[in-house]
């Protein structure tokens, strides 16, 4: 089974650090080798973003960065794991390294293959 | 809101960690099976102390002092040393008759502990049936119950053979060890070897109701992927990794909505799953870079990449497709893969030249039950719009399959050839 994270955290407002990144990238080299973290990305700054929304068929675009959010977006990944509980140790495995901040887990609907989605015990 | 499962974290924890876990402890005591026990023991005490506790913040870290501790217990209480001193008299002396050296471990010796432990695994003084089952058992993480699920068989079954397993590697002394010159390629072969057989228990399921277990290949790409970085010189573990990448980007498109399989050419391709067809073809790539020719997996792996390649089935190269198979014949003949030859000859220069190479398989002992040479012929005495013949052959295949819904499968595409029933 899949899970896509939505890693949430405030945003700092400075890059981070040669340190940090190392850390990060060591993570995710890791990751990738062990094989559970089939993708990931990083977001820029909110200020070279937008947020386009639909309200009641009428659309808005409203341009980063989003001062009035506490916690926004800052990446996201998709996990490959055999259980929540799994992927819940790869978040927190994450977080350790990448610091304050949220990751919210999605099970992903894999379609075709539902019993993908049926856990193994 | 409830906490978390504790026990369910836990075993989350294991099945990441364990592998590493008893590679390290393997290289301290040199035995596999104890290896795995003190693993185990350690398990047992997280079990006993992180519901209290919570989960520590480096839990692999936790479990391989836990388990060192249970090591020199053991060491201790069995007085092993002495025993081994008489038993090896005075041929080893100093270094090997100290206690196992407990700090020698560290992260970087991981990966070549890990390879030691996928090779011990996977030796061929084991048979085909063990060596998948302590695979997915040292290195999957995999608990008996589980293995026992994915094949099938009863869990005592499992549990037998993984305790005899052990014992035979112990009784031959099998070394835990990296093996080099002559013996590697056929080591490594049969590490590979495993690992694609766990896919293709996955993949195609030989038996049951279920087309696919996706469990497994999930297990077997976790495998691919991590021992393609143990190894990364290697083309074939590479090709192996492309293979099984890309076999799987297909899953979610070859099972339609009850459960019925849907054939590769008949797959919508924008079901195809872009981020593993991305892996296998950077995969393929690392083999091919390694140089010299390709082997049979990266052959495979080429052949797969055409079809990942083709936005629809009719750009399908089925010329490349077919050069591939002659070299896959050349390198690794055997019958099946001239099957799949045929099938692709038929395609690249039309029905009838491929089954003139079925001709030269008919008598072939071997395929005599395997269901995909009349289900084959039928196909392409179909396009020949032979029906009769066809009809036939079909027949002939659903009564060879193991598995349910491919026999259906079969016994419609027979329905379909019957005179007066609409063409398909």
């Amino acid at each position: 089974m899949r899970f896509l994270s939505i890693y949430k955290t405030v945003e700092r407002g400075v890059p981070p650090t040669q340190e940090e990144m190392a850390r990060m990238g060591k993570l995710v080299e890791d990751a990738m080798k062990a094989g559970y973290l089939l993708a990931t990305e990083g977001c820029l700054p909110s200020a070279a973003g937008a947020r386009v929304r639909s309200t009641n068929g009428k659309l808005t675009v409203t341009d980063g960065p989003f001062t009035e959010s506490k916690e926004l977006v800052g990446g996201f990944a998709i996990l490959q794991a055999g259980s929540r509980e799994e992927a819940v140790e790869y978040a927190r495995q994450f977080l350790l390294v990448a610091g304050d901040g949220e990751c919210e887990l999605r099970q992903i609907f894999e379609a075709g293959a539902a019993v993908c989605a049926a856990p193994r015990v | 809101m409830p906490a978390a499962d504790p026990h369910r974290a836990i075993e989350a924890v294991w099945r990441i960690e364990s592998a590493r876990l008893i590679a390290g402890l393997a290289h301290m005591v040199h035995d596999v099976g104890l290896a795995e026990e003190l693993a185990q023991d350690a398990l047992v005490v997280a079990l006993e102390r992180w519901p209290e506790s919570g989960v520590p913040d480096n839990p692999g870290a936790w479990l391989m002092a836990t388990a060192r501790h249970r090591a020199i217990d053991h060491f201790r209480r069995n007085k092993l040393l002495e025993r081994k001193h008489a038993e090896l008299g005075r041929e080893l002396e100093s270094q090997e008759m100290a206690m196992p050296d407990f700090d020698t471990v560290n992260d970087d010796d991981i990966g070549d502990d890990l390879l030691r432990l996928a090779f011990i695994a996977c030796h061929p003084v084991l048979s085909k049936e063990a060596r998948v089952a302590l695979t997915l058992r040292l290195l999957g993480g995999l608990t008996t119950q589980e293995i026992a699920r994915a094949f099938l068989v009863p869990e005592p079954t499992i549990a037998q053979r993984i305790v005899r397993a052990k014992r035979t590697l112990a009784e031959a002394r099998v070394p835990f060890e990296i093996p080099r010159g002559p013996d590697r390629a056929a080591r490594l072969s049969s590490v590979l070897e495993v690992i694609y057989l766990v896919f293709n228990e996955g993949y195609s399921a030989t038996a049951g109701e279920d087309w696919m277990r996706p469990a497994l290949c999930e297990d077997a790409l976790r495998l691919g992927r991590t021992l393609a970085e143990l190894v990364p010189n290697e083309p074939e573990v590479h090709g192996l990794v492309a293979l099984m990448e890309i076999q799987a980007s297909r899953a979610r498109a070859r099972v339609g909505p009850a459960g019925e399989p849907i054939l590769l050419l008949d797959q919508d391709r924008t079901r195809w799953d872009h981020i593993l067809v991305r892996r296998g073809l950077a995969a393929l790539q690392r083999a091919g870079q390694l140089g010299g020719a390709l082997g049979p997996y990266a052959l495979q792996a080429a052949i797969a990449a055409c079809h990942a390649n083709a936005r629809t089935a009719a750009e399908t190269d089925w010329r490349r497709i077919a050069a591939l198979y002659d070299a896959l014949a050349q390198l690794m003949p055997s019958p099946v893969v001239e099957l799949n030859r045929a099938v692709a000859v038929s395609m690249a220069f039309g029905p009838e030249a491929g089954l003139e190479l079925l001709e030269s398989l008919a008598g072939e002992p071997s395929l005599q039950a395997y269901h995909l040479l009349p289900a084959v012929r039928g196909d392409l005495l179909t396009k020949l719009d032979r029906l009769e013949e066809a009809r036939a052959e079909f027949e002939r295949a659903a009564t060879l399959t193991r598995n349910a819904r491919e026999r259906s499968l079969l016994l419609g595409r027979a329905r379909a050839c019957a005179p007066g029933s609409a063409p398909s």
